[in-house]
């Protein structure tokens, strides 16, 4: 149960950091790397929907036997560029009684809830911005008010339309939010630690170390599960209720034009790659190399820095939910609710006890 | 107990696969449960193999560069372009027997069969007017030929300046 961690392997500080420390005076330097710890969060949030929107294009377009962009830079790479220029130099539109505070307030809010979650996830055993020993808890907390904005979004837009799909998603987000956090509670229960960087070194050592596989069976399982409902959380298809176009037109973006529909679209990117990255550190051993037991074979693995094997796991992820998007029907609206509350929520508790199970019997 | 299912349309399935019926009352068997989650599960993986089929597969691709491939793109064959005459394939002359079937089949009233007398006097195949700017390639012409004498060609790019030069002469001399 006791994670092994060799801090001589995985030091819990950069160099960077280091570099300021000795350099700057106490809280100065600490000051200096909260400013760069957060500059490289925006970058990462900024590079983020850049690469997704370029890879759901011409990930789309491949499931479908088309090209996607080709025209905007070799196989339209330079796509994301237009795109973004495009949006931002659109008009701002505000629909008449429209609520004006709440009305620019919901994109930001949006945006923010998900770069607050990448705040604790460890990128790799030195690139993690903080480590609360509750990191489970703030994920959990701090996701919940993606639901804000979605909600404030379609309640100040003054639109039917919009207000129809806020609360439809505010009613999906929330029922699924219970199986997501049910899910995690399970990885802590096995793991015995509520810290987003000890669950990663909890499964320390081959492949088969990772939780996906080490609580045997159940473990698949609750990475499928895991799947779902972190689609469905993400608001996307095949769980796109809340922009349902053919009912809804765009939901609650439908007002929304310009740089604060941008907002939007880049919280959704974000979100994308915020739950990948969830998945991987929760199932797929983070930032740790895949090791077979074949030890030539696990040193060249391991000499490639864990937070590319990060972003390659995590990016898998991603292709998985964008093969979700473009291969399954819609279904309809009770028949969420009835995914959620008949089959998902009795699972996630069956899971549950057998984890409680496998921990009392140490079996896992 | 065994209960009547209704079974409306869209509106939960048969207790038979462990279903929910909108009276109300959850009939529930779970091997019919099972088999349904089970069955339901395969069909999903099912989908997800066949579009990953196109995804690893460039080669299935239906999207042309155009205008870039201008230079070898070939239509395919149920493609329509523009109406053509097949000609014999010894003479060159054309199959068409000037019977104006074509001409009664087309609902815009695009073709015109004029006939003129041989030296056997006999009805044989004048001037085929052919209006490009009314026709809307419906393909009724050809269908309604028996000798098999019109077709519709595969060349695209139709466009034009000036609508006199959609009024196409396919045979006989221009007036």
């Amino acid at each position: 149960m006791e994670p092994i961690i060799d801090t001589s392997r995985f030091p819990a500080t950069n160099a960077i950091g280091d570099f300021i420390r000795a350099i700057l005076p106490g809280p100065v330097a600490e000051l200096a790397n909260i400013v760069l710890a957060v500059l490289a969060i925006l970058t990462v949030v900024g590079l983020t929907p850049v690469a997704l929107i370029w890879m759901e294009r011409k990930v789309a377009a491949h499931f479908q036997a088309r090209l996607g962009p080709m025209r905007v830079g070799y196989h339209g790479l330079l796509q994301p560029l237009a795109d973004g220029i495009k949006l931002i130099f659109k008009e701002v539109m505000k629909p008449e009684g429209a609520d004006t505070f709440v009305f620019f307030l919901a994109p930001i809010l949006s945006a923010t809830a998900s770069f607050m979650v990448l705040t604790v996830i460890p990128f790799d055993h030195h690139l993690q911005v903080t480590d609360p020993a509750g990191g489970v808890l703030y994920v959990i907390a701090v996701a919940g008010l993606g639901i804000m904005g979605v909600l404030l979004a379609g309640w100040s837009s003054n639109n039917k339309y919009s207000l129809l799909g806020a609360m439809r998603s505010g009613a999906q987000m929330i029922s699924y939010e219970i199986s997501l956090a049910l899910l995690m509670l399970l990885i802590v229960l096995l793991s015995g630690t509520a810290s987003l960087r000890e669950i990663v070194f909890s499964q320390t050592g081959t492949v088969l170390d990772w939780w996906i596989f080490k609580f045997p069976f159940f473990g698949i399982i609750a990475f499928v599960l895991f799947l779902i409902s972190s689609t469905a959380e993400l608001n996307r298809a095949p769980f796109d209720m809340a922009e349902a176009e053919s009912e809804l037109t765009g939901g609650f973006t439908t007002e929304y034009s310009g740089i604060t529909f941008a907002m939007f679209f880049l919280a959704e990117f974000v979100n994308m790659f915020m739950a990948a990255s969830l998945t991987t550190t929760f199932f797929l051993g983070g930032f740790l190399a895949p090791q077979f037991g074949l030890a030539s074979l696990d040193r060249m693995l391991d000499a490639i820095p864990g937070f590319l094997w990060f972003f390659l796991k995590s990016y898998s992820v991603i292709f998985i939910y964008m093969w979700f998007r473009w291969t399954f029907p819609r279904p309809r609206v009770d028949q969420l609710m009835n995914l959620e509350w008949k089959v998902l929520v009795p699972a996630n508790f069956l899971l549950l006890l057998i984890a409680g199970l496998f921990v009392v019997m140490g079996w896992a | 107990m065994k209960t009547q299912a209704k079974n409306i349309q869209g509106r939960g399935y048969p207790v038979e696969r462990g279903g929910f019926v909108p009276d109300g009352q959850v009939h529930w068997s779970l091997a019919g449960y099972l088999t349904h989650l089970v069955n339901g599960c395969l069909s999903l993986v099912k989908g997800m193999g066949l579009t990953f089929g196109y995804f690893s597969h460039p080669g299935r691709i239906i999207t042309q560069q155009y205008p870039e491939n201008r230079e070898t793109l070939v239509m395919f064959p149920r493609f329509r372009g523009r109406l053509a005459l097949v000609m014999d394939e010894a003479g060159g002359a054309p199959l068409c027997t000037a019977c104006g079937m074509c001409e009664k089949a087309c609902p815009n009233g695009s073709i015109s069969v004029l006939t003129r007398r041989d030296s056997g006097n006999r009805k044989v195949l004048g001037r085929y007017l052919y209006r490009f700017s009314q026709c809307t390639l419906c393909n009724l012409c050809v269908e309604s030929c028996v000798f098999g004498a019109i077709r519709m060609a595969q060349d695209f790019e139709l466009a034009a300046y000036d609508s006199s030069d959609l009024q196409l002469v396919l045979y006989g001399k221009e007036e």
